[in-house]
């Protein structure tokens, strides 16, 4: 066997001056040949430390060797037993703060962790090239609904029509998937990858209803008529804003609408889609996480010039996922730190021409544990920008919660529900995702779909046993 | 899915749909509207629900055609079908006895302020309806209103039918002769901003209702925002109707134009595309 190499085997990836003017994925991902190098450097380790920090307990160790062995359907295997998505996990997850984080070979000084992403993603783009004959299952369980197809919805569905229950997945938008779709860009997250893991998911009997607003079009109490139990996925909804002066001007976005644009409605694609969205020369992002960076990237691929990412504490504390960052910077993406917005500049026409900023510095840990940015008085000054585009965060989405009132919320308006169960103060409705958590990630919110398809599992058999007793 | 069962051109530039929508249907209240999509590349484009016809299952909209896409629809003929329709959204209009009611329509706003129209007559409302348009032959629904209306002012800018002048002159009139206990506007919105002028000088609440650039309609991009006494609040979950005293006019009229010059480029390159 070949020395075990210090480094994660390099994945093959576009040029930053090509990727910076295209939309398709940056990552090309691993040949079998350097998956099974990198799955060489794996130390197969007897109680993997990894297998716990990954929030739907993939049995990393196990995969890997198949990996090794160049049994792929056995690494298949091994996957599907923990995640219906693993395409997408493979390619999203932020896996130094998780997996990789402890990963015994990266404990020691020398190495880097092993690629478990990475490989992970091998597996399933194989897979989905390698369609599984699907095995017939009889849906008559009972009935589940699903409330929103975002990754928590897909997944709950999916292992309840594994375990035998008819599934209906209602969708606001006219296409499945929330973040993954609307969300995440096509050069992190290819929507033909994300469609085809939704298509494996409905090839086990989910059926999924587009264009169904529950609440609007549906009502709760004809859910809970129709239904047996139901899970609320349905995510994050409106964005914050900073509410400084100038928020009004042309130019100015939430993040949530200019990614909206360009992934859902191909405001990439414009003029031969609909929806378009303003040529911009000078761009500035406000915020620090994946979403501030999947901002950045994609106004540099529309066209921009400079685009200049404004985060109010200091590279330390960026919470967006590493690579994501590193990818940014080699696209040309500016950094100002310690920076923040404190008034948009008007034109003569009501439009954005530049944004006054102020320095920070970091003071006292507040309640999150981080230093709190303080403004630096005198500090200020200008950065010109014709677009502004703020991804400081999002509320709870309200449309379906607003006409449930039964259903108890906390204090930012968050679904409550049991950590260990999905369960709500409602008997039979479950709830999980980034409704419950506030903005989180794709695993986690996965990992809440998992439960709760165990948990309406049990919670349908146990009210059958009662109801025919 | 979603069939056109009619297509009537109303005027020169405004046209009426009868679509298929059952399940939308038997929800609709007035106040609320649907998004459709044409086809695979279209917008997704905000329209009021005029009518809703539950025991047939039929949705009926007007829209004036401005740009590239109410252009589009403007085409479609009866036997097609949308690709999708989504609804009801936005809360509805509180419907009940409010005593005497003032309602005010400016051209195709008239679609959208008839089912409040209907609805408010229906609670036992005596209703003074007032609408107005450029000239006669843009006058959208004055029979429906009439059959719904105490009282029915028509007023053109040109005075080829009715009163001559603007809808706020007519308000004025009625609000000096007697008391009002609430009133609506719905219309360009700059005539909405000065209704709010009027009935705020007679101390009468009045809501108007907003149409922002919308994109989801789901209260989940944050395109609709519209600034509502000082807070920030999003017109299709928290509107699309609001009181009109407390609407920032000024900001609200400034971002209906932040795609002004695409919007122009996507029009021209589809009337080219029409002619040849
Ligand atoms: C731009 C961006 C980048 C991100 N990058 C990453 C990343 O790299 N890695 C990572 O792990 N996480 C990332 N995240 C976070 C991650 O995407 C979310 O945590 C995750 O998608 C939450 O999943 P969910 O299923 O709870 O909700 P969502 O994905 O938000 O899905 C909810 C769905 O419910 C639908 N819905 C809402 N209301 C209704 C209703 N009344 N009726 C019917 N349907 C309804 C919505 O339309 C939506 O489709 C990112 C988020 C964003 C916005
Ligand atoms: C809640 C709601 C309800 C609506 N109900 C109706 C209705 O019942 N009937 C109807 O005719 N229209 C209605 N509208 C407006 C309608 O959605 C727009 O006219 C349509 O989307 C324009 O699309 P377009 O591509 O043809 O024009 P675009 O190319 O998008 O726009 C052409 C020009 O009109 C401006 N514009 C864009 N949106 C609007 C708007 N909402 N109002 C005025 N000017 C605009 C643009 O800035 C641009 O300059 C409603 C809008 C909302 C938000
Ligand atoms: S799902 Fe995420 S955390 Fe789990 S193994 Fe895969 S990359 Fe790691
Ligand atoms: S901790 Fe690292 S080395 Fe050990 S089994 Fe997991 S991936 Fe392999
Ligand atoms: S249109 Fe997106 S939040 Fe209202």
């Amino acid at each position: 066997m070949p020395k075990r190499s210090y480094n994660k085997t390099p994945m093959r990836e576009q040029a930053p001056e090509v990727r910076q003017h295209n939309f398709k994925e940056v990552a090309l991902g691993y040949n079998l040949q350097e998956g099974q190098l990198e799955a060489s450097r794996c130390l197969q380790c007897k109680d993997a430390p990894c297998i716990l920090h990954c929030p739907v307990m993939i049995d990393i160790p196990g995969f890997i060797k198949q990996i090794k062995e160049d049994d792929m359907e056995g690494a298949r295997k091994v996957l599907n037993r923990y995640t219906n998505l693993p395409a997408i996990c493979g390619r999203v997850c932020p896996q130094e703060k998780q997996c990789e984080m402890v990963c015994r070979l990266g404990q020691s000084k020398k190495f880097e962790p092993v690629a478990i992403g990475k490989l992970e993603r091998l597996v399933a783009d194989w897979s989905l090239e390698h369609p599984e004959e699907s095995i017939e299952i009889t849906h008559d369980k009972g009935k589940v609904a699903i409330i929103g197809s975002g990754p928590s919805g897909l997944t709950a569905a999916g292992d309840l029509a594994k375990l035998g229950y008819e599934v209906v997945v209602f969708e606001a938008l006219q296409t499945a998937g929330g973040v993954l779709t609307y969300g995440i860009p096509e050069f992190r997250l290819p929507k033909q990858i994300v469609q085809k893991e939704i298509d494996q998911i409905v090839a086990q009997g989910v059926k999924i209803e587009t264009d169904m607003v529950v609440g609007k079009t549906i009502t709760m109490d004809e859910i809970m008529e129709d239904f047996d139990a139901c899970y609320i996925g349905v995510g994050a909804g409106t964005p914050h804003f900073m509410g400084i002066p100038g928020t009004d001007l042309t130019g100015v976005y939430a993040s949530s609408e200019y990614l909206t644009r360009i992934n859902l409605m191909h405001g990439y694609e414009f003029p031969h889609y609909d929806t378009p969205l303003q040529p911009a020369k000078n761009v500035v992002v406000i915020g620090g996480g994946n979403v501030a960076m999947d901002s950045a990237r994609s106004a540099k691929r529309l066209g921009a010039e400079t685009v200049t990412v404004l985060y109010r504490r200091s590279q330390e504390e960026l919470p967006a996922r590493v690579e994501e960052y590193h990818h940014s910077v080699e696209e040309d993406i500016q950094y100002n730190w310690l920076t923040s917005p404190v008034e948009y500049i008007a034109g003569d026409h009501g439009q954005l021409v530049g944004v006054k900023c102020i320095r920070m510095k970091l003071g006292e840990p507040d309640e999150s544990g981080r230093r709190r940015p303080l403004p630096i008085a005198g500090s200020e000054f200008v950065v010109p920008a014709d677009t502004a585009i703020e991804a400081i965060g999002q509320g709870a989405n309200r449309v379906m919660l607003d006409t449930f009132p039964e259903l108890a919320t906390n204090r930012w308006g968050y679904v409550q529900a049991d950590e260990n169960t999905c369960a709500t103060s409602v008997p039979g409705i479950f709830a999980g995702g980034d409704i419950v958590t506030g903005a989180a990630t794709v695993i986690l919110a996965m990992g809440a779909g998992k439960i709760a398809a165990k948990e309406i599992d049990q919670y349908v058999q146990n009210k059958q046993v009662t109801t025919t007793v | 899915m979603f069939k056109i069962t009619e297509r009537t051109a109303l005027t020169d530039n405004e046209y009426q749909i009868w679509l298929e929508a059952p399940r939308i249907a038997t929800k609709a209240q007035p106040g609320q509207f649907i998004i459709l999509r044409i086809d695979e590349q279209g917008e997704r484009i905000p329209l009021t629900i005029c009518e809703a016809d539950a025991s047939a299952g039929k949705l009926r909209i007007i829209f004036q055609v401005i740009g590239k896409s109410t252009a589009q629809l403007a085409q479609v003929k009866t036997g097609m079908s949308l690709l999708d329709v989504v609804g009801p959204l936005g809360k509805p209009t509180e419907i009940k006895n409010y005593g005497t009611v003032m309602l005010v329509g400016g051209g195709v706003g008239i679609a959208a302020l008839f089912p409040i129209v209907k609805g408010l007559k229906q609670a036992g409302n005596r209703v003074i309806t007032i609408i107005g348009a450029k000239s006669k032959n843009l006058l959208i629904l004055q029979e429906e209103c009439a059959k719904y209306s105490d009282e029915l002012i028509l007023v053109t800018d040109d005075g080829s039918l009715g009163r001559k002048g603007l809808v706020t002159e007519a308000m004025a009139d009625v609000l000096q002769r007697e008391p009002i206990n609430q009133a609506w506007a719905i219309g360009p919105s700059i005539m909405m901003k000065f209704c709010t002028k009027v009935a705020t000088q007679f101390n009468v609440p009045i809501y108007v209702s907003l149409n922002p650039i919308m994109v989801d309609g789901t209260g989940m991009c944050g395109g609709c925002r519209v600034t509502i006494g000082e807070k920030i609040k999003f017109a299709c979950v928290d509107g699309p109707e609001f009181l009109g005293a407390e609407v920032d006019w000024d900001g609200f009229i400034q971002r209906m134009r932040q795609y002004h010059p695409e919007e122009v480029t996507a029009y021209q390159a589809y009337q080219v595309k029409q002619v040849h």
